[in-house]
């Protein structure tokens, strides 16, 4: 099914009334998801935002809850605020790390009321890329680049018009506000051509988890780690990254407790209270960094924690990549301990 | 650039194949085009993969004191100047550092080239010519179009401290420092300065890769994450960006030495420069001092002297 771009803009422009809507615009210096009112203020033509958009779920500095003592009087307030949000243009590499952060926030032990209520609100309209940077290789992953996994309703660009899937039943729910009308021959050819395109850039992952299996102790770590600065950048660009610190914000007889963005690189990650850190040196951070994603997550959740977007590759200051980090470990000789 | 390449290298094996270092610190060609990623050769056989050319524009210097046993860094002007700071604030230990000198002509701003053509997908670099084929367009730069920011004002090209110079030095301009830049920034209004670092601070995500590249951030625990007393909270907006901004370029006073390493490395834009510049400016008209141009020396806070400007103090 399709709809012309003109009439998705005036259903579009429908939805602002219902909905908070996100969407990819230019702020000067790249895309940034943020909400818009219209249609035409939407960047349409965008390989892909700098910062991915889990902080609609997951964002990096959340109020949890708020208290107040008076007297003997203690006051808790929940500041969970939820509203029901449209999420458009979100790529396919992005909407398969939202499936990613679901294992990790609803799960058999454990539910985040944050997350998830949020995430339950929210629809999340796909858009397929036609155009491919050189830093995708979401196609490792068994990601198509114009695939339609994790989004509710997914479009794919034909120039005038959007091909329009339905995915989800909340996709279904937005799809009868659209009039839809049949494709083409021809624009079913050019669908076909786009979904069956795959990133140029792949690695080979096929063996990664059960090499990192038997790579704790390995050498590889020592010199991997050596160029890196130990900032924050991969892990605050990566759509899958969800590590949190959890503080108290106190001032004279009421506080907010805050859960923030933490990271894998960070001097106060698993410092623990006694000033002991397991991991206090870039060495053992890098492994549990690439652990994290390509081992444990697995073997936890059933698949990795990385989706090709290629974002931790572009900003990286000194262009630790991530492909050549894991060919490294697969190429990697194992000690015999 | 060949003939210095080879000169590197061979410097390189040498000071590894007679065991004078450790680890030779550099750089060589990254994954992506026009990229340059830092290097760490251990032996002679590892030599052959550095390089030098306009895409160097990482600051080694910040690697060298967490870098373990004796050491030599590939050095342009910047970094030695960087070198020469750690030196006097008692960070390295000379006799463990061997600083191969290289004199630079500037490093190419890959934003300039990203916002014209998209993302590049492959470039070369031809007698000071730029070819880039880009997923927006082709273009051919000068290398003067791309020069980045930082190197426009560099006075400082050839190295101020170093054990071996290898290849050809820079003609240097003797003239005073003009900070232009500075000064049409302290020309505007209060507001439309204000203006400028609101729009400039709400981009930043406090990842702290510009602190993290910076050669001269060196404390073993940042202010920022410092937990008693919380200086800040993890919250990412305007007034806590520009504390820890402003927080960090007044640690930097009389130390920082303009290398542009925290601008390049902000993954947002974020124009973190110009509060450097600013207090570079400041350092100088008040103290006549330039950060890291000698081994000797003090930082400008940390000594006194009389023939300071010091307009700020009441006359003797």
């Amino acid at each position: 099914m399709k709809i012309s771009k003109e009439k998705f803009g005036q259903a579009f422009d429908a939805l602002v009334a219902d909905y908070k809507v996100i969407a990819p615009v230019s702020d000067g210096s790249g895309i940034a998801f943020t909400e818009v009112k219209s249609f035409s203020d939407v960047k349409q033509d965008y390989l892909n935002s700098k910062l991915p958009p889990k902080a609609f779920f997951f964002p990096q500095h959340e109020k949890l809850m708020s208290y107040k003592k008076e007297g003997k009087d203690v006051t808790v307030k929940s500041e969970l605020k939820v509203e029901n949000t449209i999420l458009f243009g979100i790529r396919p590499c992005d909407a398969k790390g939202m499936l990613l952060l679901d294992k990790v926030f609803k799960n058999d032990q454990y539910t985040d009321p944050y997350y998830y209520e949020r995430r339950e609100k929210a629809v999340i309209i796909g858009l397929g890329c036609t155009k491919i940077a050189p830093t995708c290789f979401c196609s490792s992953f068994e990601i198509s680049p114009a695939g339609s996994e994790g989004s509710d309703l997914f479009l794919i660009d034909l120039g005038d018009s959007y091909e329009v899937e339905v995915v989800t039943e909340k996709g279904k729910a937005l799809a009868d506000r659209l009039a839809l009308a049949e494709l083409t021959a021809d624009e079913q050819a050019l669908v076909d051509k786009i979904k069956s395109a795959e990133t140029p850039s792949k690695i080979d992952v096929s063996n990664t988890t059960s090499k990192l299996d038997k790579m704790f102790n390995s050498p590889y770590w020592d010199t991997l780690q050596e160029k890196c600065l130990g900032c924050n950048v991969c892990s605050f660009s990566c759509p899958t990254c969800h590590c949190f610190d959890i503080s108290e914000e106190v001032r004279k007889n009421e506080g907010t407790r805050v859960r923030t963005w933490d990271a894998c690189m960070a001097p106060l990650f698993t410092l623990h209270g006694s000033g002991h850190n397991p991991r206090d040196n870039k060495k053992t951070r890098w492994r549990q960094r690439l652990m994290h994603k390509f081992n444990y997550f697995v073997h936890n959740n059933g698949s990795m924690s990385c989706v090709g977007c290629g974002r931790c590759i572009k900003s990286c200051p000194v262009n630790m990549d991530i492909r050549q980090v894991v060919d490294g470990a697969n190429k990697a000789e194992l000690v015999v301990e | 650039m060949n003939n210095i390449i080879n000169d590197i290298r061979d410097k390189a094996r040498q000071l590894l194949a007679e065991g004078k270092v450790d680890v030779v610190i550099g750089y060589e060609k990254g994954s992506l085009p026009l990229k340059a990623t830092p290097f760490f050769a251990h032996s002679p056989a590892e030599v052959d993969s550095l390089i030098w050319d306009e895409t160097c524009e990482n600051n080694l210097a910040t690697y060298v004191a967490k870098t373990p046993g004796k050491k030599a860094i590939v050095a342009k002007g910047c970094d030695s100047r960087a070198l020469a700071v750690l030196l006097q604030e008692n960070q390295l230990v000379r006799d463990d550092l061997y600083i191969i000198g290289v004199s630079c002509t500037g490093v190419i701003d890959q934003r300039k080239i990203v916002a014209e053509v998209g993302e590049i997908l492959e470039a070369g670099i031809n007698d000071g010519k730029i070819s880039v084929k880009g997923m927006a367009g082709d273009k051919e730069y000068l290398f003067a179009e791309l020069k980045d920011a930082t190197c426009q004002t560099c006075r400082y090209p050839n190295p101020v401290l170093e054990d071996v110079h290898l290849g050809e030095t820079i003609a240097v301009s003797q003239e005073a420092p003009a900070f232009a830049d500075v000064i049409a920034l302290e020309e505007q209004s209060a507001g439309e300065r204000q203006d400028y670092f609101k729009e400039q601070m709400s981009k930043c995500i406090r990842c702290y890769a510009c602190r993290n590249a910076c050669p001269l951030c060196y404390c073993q625990e940042c202010f920022v994450d410092c937990n008693s007393p919380r200086w800040l909270t993890g919250g990412v907006n305007r007034a806590e960006n520009l504390f820890f901004q402003a927080g960090r370029v007044l640690h930097l006073a009389g130390r920082c030495v303009d290398c542009g390493a925290c601008t390049r490395a902000c993954p947002q834009g974020v124009d973190i420069r110009a509060l450097n510049r600013k207090m570079t400016k400041d350092v100088y008209t008040m103290y006549n001092h330039e950060a890291g141009i000698s081994e000797d020396g003090k930082p400008a806070l940390n000594e006194y002297t009389t023939n300071d400007p010091e307009q700020f103090l009441v006359k003797e």
